[in-house]
């Protein structure tokens, strides 16, 4: 058992940028164990893909191919990687943690007797093994995780974790591998992906976005908030909570499930900053945060902070901000 | 349709978290507790679910005496029994350690469904209704916000990311992981809560059931992050600081 196995992700005939990322924690464990570094990509007619696979710096890269695996199922995906994983018996899986990778990476690791170490920040080496950071509650604390036992170590990486641009360039061979399937062991049958109304609302572009979350607590206080979305010239948005209430519409939603922004400020009120949200914000110029919460994770990534009641200082800065620009 | 759920109790939420001396977990001792939100959901979807076609909802629950109290809760919003895991030893398990344990209670129940939240609010791992579903040797489906059931099959409806969605199809039985949201949930009727005392609660003793192999990831220490980021704490009266802050937000940041 030796090795790193990077899993990249692609969709629409492209890489996931997230498994650039999940391929640079592979080159950090492949440097501090002294181990070579491989990545696998899975699906069908992965000529393009397998291309670009040759351009990294790699021991080898591996085109899992199969008719069956044209479109995502877990089954398929679960039993092809499963066969690549026992031909290569390597000593560590790693993977991007996406939504897809959440699907069937545990029932994967499952097969091993394994258990995914998911979401990880960070990890590092220590003795003659390594620690793995990821956390707990929400991201209000951090925590160490260790490995031991025999059978491969399974980990998926979180979008931002590792740095993409760190990747080296390489030549690799990409050799081929051919899973046995058989279209009776894929139990599900998924459509082609869709995507509700067309989106009205571009948040990406809004230079300003007041965003508010479950500190607000009812539908009616909302309009505090728009008053001073409106005072400093930008768009509403909120956290999923929010969204999920109705309190606001679902295009609205910043986070990994909704829209993934980059303002000149984001303003987070009452929002404790889950993982999920931060994901979706924290490329924004300027972060400014209001909670009653000194401890709230959203502070991790503000520049500015408040510590106080939102009912109290929203309006004294609404006003503020309506004197400031003269109104 | 026989749906069972699986839930589980964790802090609530805004608990104010400490360290506990060994630098292993957080210190329990004044903490309250309440249903994983996302099992909520879960547990919402299945009463539907029965609602809609008939059958029987199940709560499944592994953990300490405490969990007794949402399990109650379960059975009073219409939850018809329950089976509870006990066990004090979670926290020295890892997710095949303890989807065993939920494998085994349940195995001979044969239920149509299995759901569950797709993480949970405290380990946020994301994965023991995945792995249930492959110790049980099911179908199953993550992040899912709508299901509709019929002819022995379901299709649901898979979150992807960036306001992406699909819908799946698979036959039953089948685990899913129900994501928050996907319906609006009820409250506990009176009636309910009367009810809920004369319910069965299958009590199974965690050393009754098979032992799972040793845990090969382990939890070695806990602790606050390391702030990334030098925030600028801006302090003062209500009004104080959102002067200061407007003062920044116009010479430093210039948005205004």
């Amino acid at each position: 058992m030796s090795g790193i196995l990077v899993v990249l992700e692609h969709r629409g005939g492209a890489y996931n940028r997230m498994s650039w990322e999940a391929l640079a924690a592979g080159q950090q464990i492949a440097s501090a164990s002294g181990q070579p570094l491989s990545a696998a990509v899975v699906g069908n007619d992965l000529e393009a893909l397998s291309g670009e696979l040759a351009s990294k710096k790699l021991e080898k890269g591996y085109r899992v191919e199969h008719a069956l695996l044209k479109d995502y199922t877990a089954d398929g995906y679960i039993l092809a990687l499963e066969q690549l994983i026992k031909k290569l018996d390597p000593a560590f899986v790693v993977f991007p943690h996406t939504y897809q990778v959440r699907d069937f990476a545990p029932r994967l690791a499952a097969r091993f007797g394994q258990v995914l170490l998911a979401d990880l920040i960070g990890l590092r080496k220590d003795g003659d093994n390594f620690v793995f950071v990821r956390q707990l509650f929400q991201g209000k604390l951090n925590a160490d995780y260790r490995h031991s036992g025999s059978g491969p170590c399974f980990l998926s990486v979180q979008a931002g974790a590792f740095r993409a641009e760190s990747l080296e360039a390489g030549n690799a061979s990409v050799e081929t591998f051919a899973p046995q399937l058989d279209g009776g062991s894929i139990r599900s049958k998924p459509d082609a992906p869709f995507r509700e109304a067309a989106q009205t609302v571009d948040l990406g572009s809004a230079p300003i976005i007041v965003s508010v979350g479950r500190g607000i607590k009812e539908q009616d206080n909302l309009p505090m908030v728009e008053e001073l979305a409106q005072a400093l010239g930008g768009e509403i948005a909120a956290s999923r909570p929010i969204c999920d209430n109705g309190w606001l519409p679902m295009e609205r939603q910043v986070g990994s499930s909704g829209q993934t922004v980059s303002p000149k400020l984001y303003l987070a009120i009452g929002i404790s900053g889950a993982i999920q949200h931060l994901v979706g914000m924290k490329g924004s110029k300027t972060v400014v945060a209001i909670n009653k919460d000194e401890n709230a994770p959203i502070f991790e990534v503000a520049d500015y902070g408040i510590v106080g009641d939102l009912f109290d200082v929203v309006p004294a800065l609404t006003e503020a901000v309506k004197k400031a620009k003269g109104a | 349709m026989k749906i069972i759920v699986a839930i589980k109790q964790v802090p609530v939420r805004d608990s104010n978290l400490r360290i506990d001396a060994s630098g292993h977990w957080i210190d329990e001792d004044d903490l309250s507790y309440e249903i994983n939100e996302p099992d909520a959901y879960a547990l919402e979807e299945a009463l539907q679910l029965k609602e809609k076609h008939g059958g029987e909802v199940i709560a499944l629950l592994a953990g300490p005496e405490r969990g007794s109290q949402t399990i109650r809760e379960a059975l009073a919003k219409g939850a018809d029994r329950a089976i509870h895991i006990e066990c004090d030893d979670l926290a020295s398990l890892d997710t095949l350690g303890i989807a065993n344990r939920l494998a085994a209670a349940i195995k001979d129940e044969k239920a149509d469904l299995i759901l569950t939240g797709l993480q949970s609010d405290d380990l946020g791992l994301g994965q023991t209704g995945v792995v249930l579903a492959e110790l049980l040797g099911i179908p199953h489906a993550t992040i899912i916000m709508q299901v509709e059931a019929g002819n022995g099959a379901i299709k649901v409806k898979r979150e992807l990311e960036d306001g992406w969605f699909q819908h799946v199809e698979m036959p039953l039985p089948a685990l899913l992981t129900i994501q928050s949201g996907i319906s609006k949930l009820r409250y506990a009727t009176l009636m309910g809560i009367k009810k809920a005392k004369t319910k069965e609660v299958r009590r199974v003793s965690a050393g009754d059931l098979p032992q799972a192999a040793a845990a090969t990831v382990t939890l070695e220490r806990v602790y606050l992050p390391e702030k990334k980021k030098e925030t600028q704490l801006i302090d003062g009266s209500p009004k104080e600081a959102a002067a200061k802050l407007v003062e920044k937000l116009k010479f430093e940041v210039r948005v205004i």
